[in-house]
């Protein structure tokens, strides 16, 4: 109980007590940085596709080579990075900071939860060493039942990464529930610990489904067990069904978490009261309740029948509800607040306009009419990388730039940090609106080649993923140079009512010198006005 | 610090981020609870799956689960729902502080899990050996056989995979079993003999699922 001077990044010391490290914030920084590399991994996969892109002619790479680096690109991007990176890094660190505990309710699981991404992790590189597979991130049946690479190997890597998931979805069920501080009520939680609640209800819920079906995958592969390839009296459309009861819900544990970043960057960059608490927290929950039920919309026209698509494009657009009341609460927290346009509240505003546009094209792709026309096209791409990217990766952005200085305990660049924020807002939106494009004329996705005609859309988009890139590079940078000065971050820089704020910056090993009692709600701006 | 001083006894099982042990129980129950939910969830696939392979499969599934031993199938119903019976009365006795009585218990729970499993053993090796196998290694010829496969195939994933979590629990009960004759668990502290027994069941109900789904129903 000594108060020891150092922080949780130098306390204790040496390598093996971050290996063997039980608390939370440890945790968080190493999943940070493992999914960061697994991000850059990803990216270079991207990159690669959007050269091949340049020219009409499959040149750079083999039509085979091309289907495995999107397929990899895909199931990286999705199972290693966007999945685990803003729950299992920023909830692990920040969580039960804010609910001012020391630690989450597990502190092994969550440990073992961690060495079971590596474990995932591991397995998935293994199989990409071994020859890739080219089935798609979704796997579909027969198709990669039946062809050749490593997808059991690679499959299995994604069924061990699922328990990694399910482990840190109930540590943080237990921990909001039981750890929260004195005087801490549900109603005083900031909307970050709402969100992350909501993600994690659906990483319990959906996740052990996609498990058993990726098994089942595995068994059709080694055994030949018939149940989705039609040639044995088996249904694909089934693992469609499958796949989707989980991959829908997980959209949303990849969303979720973004939008709950917001709700915590937007009242205090524009020093207001959160505007409509209540109900930007119910709608997490709504958002969380309404995904188990639209997984049918990816199977428009797969031969499912048409009552069940007409229901399903149905509960599809109630998703939009939830995500409505969300952004215009945002928007009338910022109304007549006084802004400050700091990196985090940057990010915070991009996510607002790239967001409005992947949710509003997600309209077209809802209705069955429309979606028969655009399903496997680059409106399709266009779309799920303006929620993904645009929403979800400025989302964390924007997380990145606000925890920054409580993380590492120290400050960046606010002038690289603007440029670089221009650099990704435009070279995203080059990359990105021109699929829209190319999709709405039909593009089909998916293909190494394409007609003459498609070229000038897809040199915009290559170039465009060339200045994201920069950006990206850019952001790296200025953060790693960063570590390298003196510790120089406070205690609350952005005068953030919180309580990871009432610590220093990086937080003491225990967290807390002593149990924080929040005598009023997470945004009150307006009984205490800028703390800064 | 001066707030830590407000706990009375304090359990050396008390974990340094809980202020008292009641907290930490209760998250140990919420935990466990989810776990619970997400071993449903898994079984439910396997569940979902042969609900809609046996009614496009009818005949052949019907055919194929004549090959399965009803005697020995009841006999293992039976043998789990003793176990059952034996897990509830560990956790009784940790509850009042019963050592030894836990401790027998606790043995029974785990010697009838190990019966379980060498009926088991006797009914997949019958299965071997007239190649009543799952999938592609399906020999035993019949009318239907790919159906017939698929039934195997089912038979062996869903009681494998059960098998497994009876595997899982003996290691548990095992734990436990050490844990006990150590003098470990009280009135004051028997929270994992509890959790533990939650999951038993859990177990112990998937099979009251399986049994008639697989040995019973045509």
């Amino acid at each position: 109980m000594s108060s020891t001077h150092g922080d949780y990044l130098h306390e204790p010391k040496g390598w093996r007590s971050w290996l063997f490290t039980l608390d939370h914030k440890r945790i968080g920084v190493l999943y940070f940085w493992s999914t960061l590399a697994a991000f850059v991994l990803g990216g270079i996969l991207a990159m690669l596709i959007r050269m091949e892109l340049l020219t009409p002619k499959s040149d750079l790479l083999p039509a085979d080579t091309y289907n495995k680096v999107f397929t990899l690109h895909g199931a990286i991007m999705i199972f290693l990075f966007i999945i685990p990176a803003i729950p299992a890094a920023f909830g692990n660190f920040v969580l039960p900071l804010m609910l001012g505990a020391k630690d989450v309710a597990f502190p092994r699981l969550n440990l073992a939860s961690y060495y079971l991404y590596v474990a995932g992790t591991l397995i998935l590189l293994g199989g990409i060493l071994g020859g890739g597979i080219d089935t798609g991130w979704t796997f579909y049946t027969p198709y990669s039942s039946t062809t050749g690479g490593t997808v059991s190997l690679m499959v299995f890597g994604v069924f061990v990464l699922g328990f990694s998931s399910i482990f840190t979805g109930i540590n943080f069920i237990a921990t909001i529930h039981k750890l929260r501080a004195p005087g801490m009520n549900w109603f005083r939680l900031p909307l970050f610990a709402w969100g992350t609640y909501a993600t994690a209800i659906i990483q319990v819920m959906a996740t052990p489904v996609l498990g058993i079906t990726l098994l089942l995958l595995i068994m059709e592969r080694v055994f030949r067990i018939g149940i989705f390839d039609p040639k044995l009296g088996g249904d694909p459309v089934l693992f469609q069904h499958f796949f989707w009861f989980y991959s829908h819900p997980a959209v949303y544990i990849m969303i979720l978490p973004g939008m709950a970043i917001i709700s915590e960057v937007i009242p205090v960059f524009s020093r207001k009261t959160i505007f409509g608490y209540k109900a930007i927290a119910y709608s997490s929950l709504a958002i969380a309740l309404i995904s188990f039920l639209v997984w049918g919309h990816h199977m428009f026209i797969s031969g499912q029948s048409q009552l069940a698509s007409a229901v399903f494009s149905f509960l599809t657009f109630l998703v939009a509800i939830p995500s409505g009341i969300k952004i215009w609460n945002w928007l009338a927290t910022m109304y007549k607040g006084s802004i400050k346009l700091d990196a985090p509240m940057i990010y915070a505003v991009m996510f607002l306009a790239l967001f409005a546009i992947g949710g509003l094209t997600g309209l077209f792709l809802g209705a069955l009419s429309t979606d028969v026309h655009l399903t496997d096209t680059y409106f399709v791409v266009a779309h799920f990388h303006y929620v993904m990217v645009g929403g979800t990766f400025i989302a964390y952005l924007a997380g990145v730039h606000y925890w920054w200085p409580k993380m590492f305990g120290r400050m960046y660049s606010e002038k690289m940090a603007r440029l670089a924020g221009a650099l990704v807002f435009i070279g995203f939106n080059l990359t990105f609106l021109s699929q829209f494009l190319m999709g709405s004329r039909g593009m089909p996705r998916r293909y190494a080649s394409y007609v003459q005609d498609f070229q000038p859309m897809h040199v915009l988009s290559t170039v465009g993923s060339w200045i994201l890139a920069l950006g990206l590079f850019l952001i790296l940078g200025y953060l790693l140079v960063s570590l390298r000065k003196k510790p120089d971050a406070p205690a609350n820089p952005w005068g953030g009512a919180t309580l990871e704020w009432e610590t220093p910056s990086p937080p003491p090993p225990h967290n807390f010198d002593r149990t924080p009692v929040p005598t009023h709600g997470p945004y009150d701006y307006d009984r205490e006005p800028a703390l800064v | 610090m001066s707030e830590t001083t407000t706990t009375t006894t304090h359990s050396p099982f008390l974990q340094h981020h809980y202020a008292e042990m009641e907290q930490q129980v209760d998250a140990g129950k919420i935990g466990m609870w989810l776990f619970l939910v997400t071993e449903i969830l898994l079984f439910g696939g396997l569940f979902v799956g042969f609900a809609i392979m046996s009614g496009q499969h009818h005949d052949a599934f019907r055919l194929a689960h004549e090959h399965l031993s009803r005697p020995l199938g009841a006999l293992n119903t039976v043998i789990l729902l003793v176990s059952s019976f034996t897990m509830v009365m560990a956790v009784h006795s940790a509850r009042h502080s019963r050592q030894k009585a836990l401790v027998r218990c606790l043995a029974a729970t785990i010697a009838l899990a190990g019966a379980f499993l060498v009926v088991k053993y006797f009914e997949y090796s019958h299965k071997f050996h007239d190649g009543l196998l799952p999938g592609r290694f399906y020999a035993a010829g019949g009318p239907e056989p790919a159906g017939q496969a698929m039934f195997f195939s089912f038979y062996f994933m869903m009681t494998g995979l059960h098998g497994l979590h009876i595997l899982g629990g003996m290691i548990v009960l095992t734990w436990l079993l050490v844990r006990s004759r150590r003098g470990h668990f009280s009135s004051a502290y028997y929270a994992p003999v509890d959790l533990g027994g939650l999951y038993w069941h859990l177990v112990d109900m998937i099979w009251i699922y399986l049994f008639p789904l697989l040995y019973l129903i045509g």
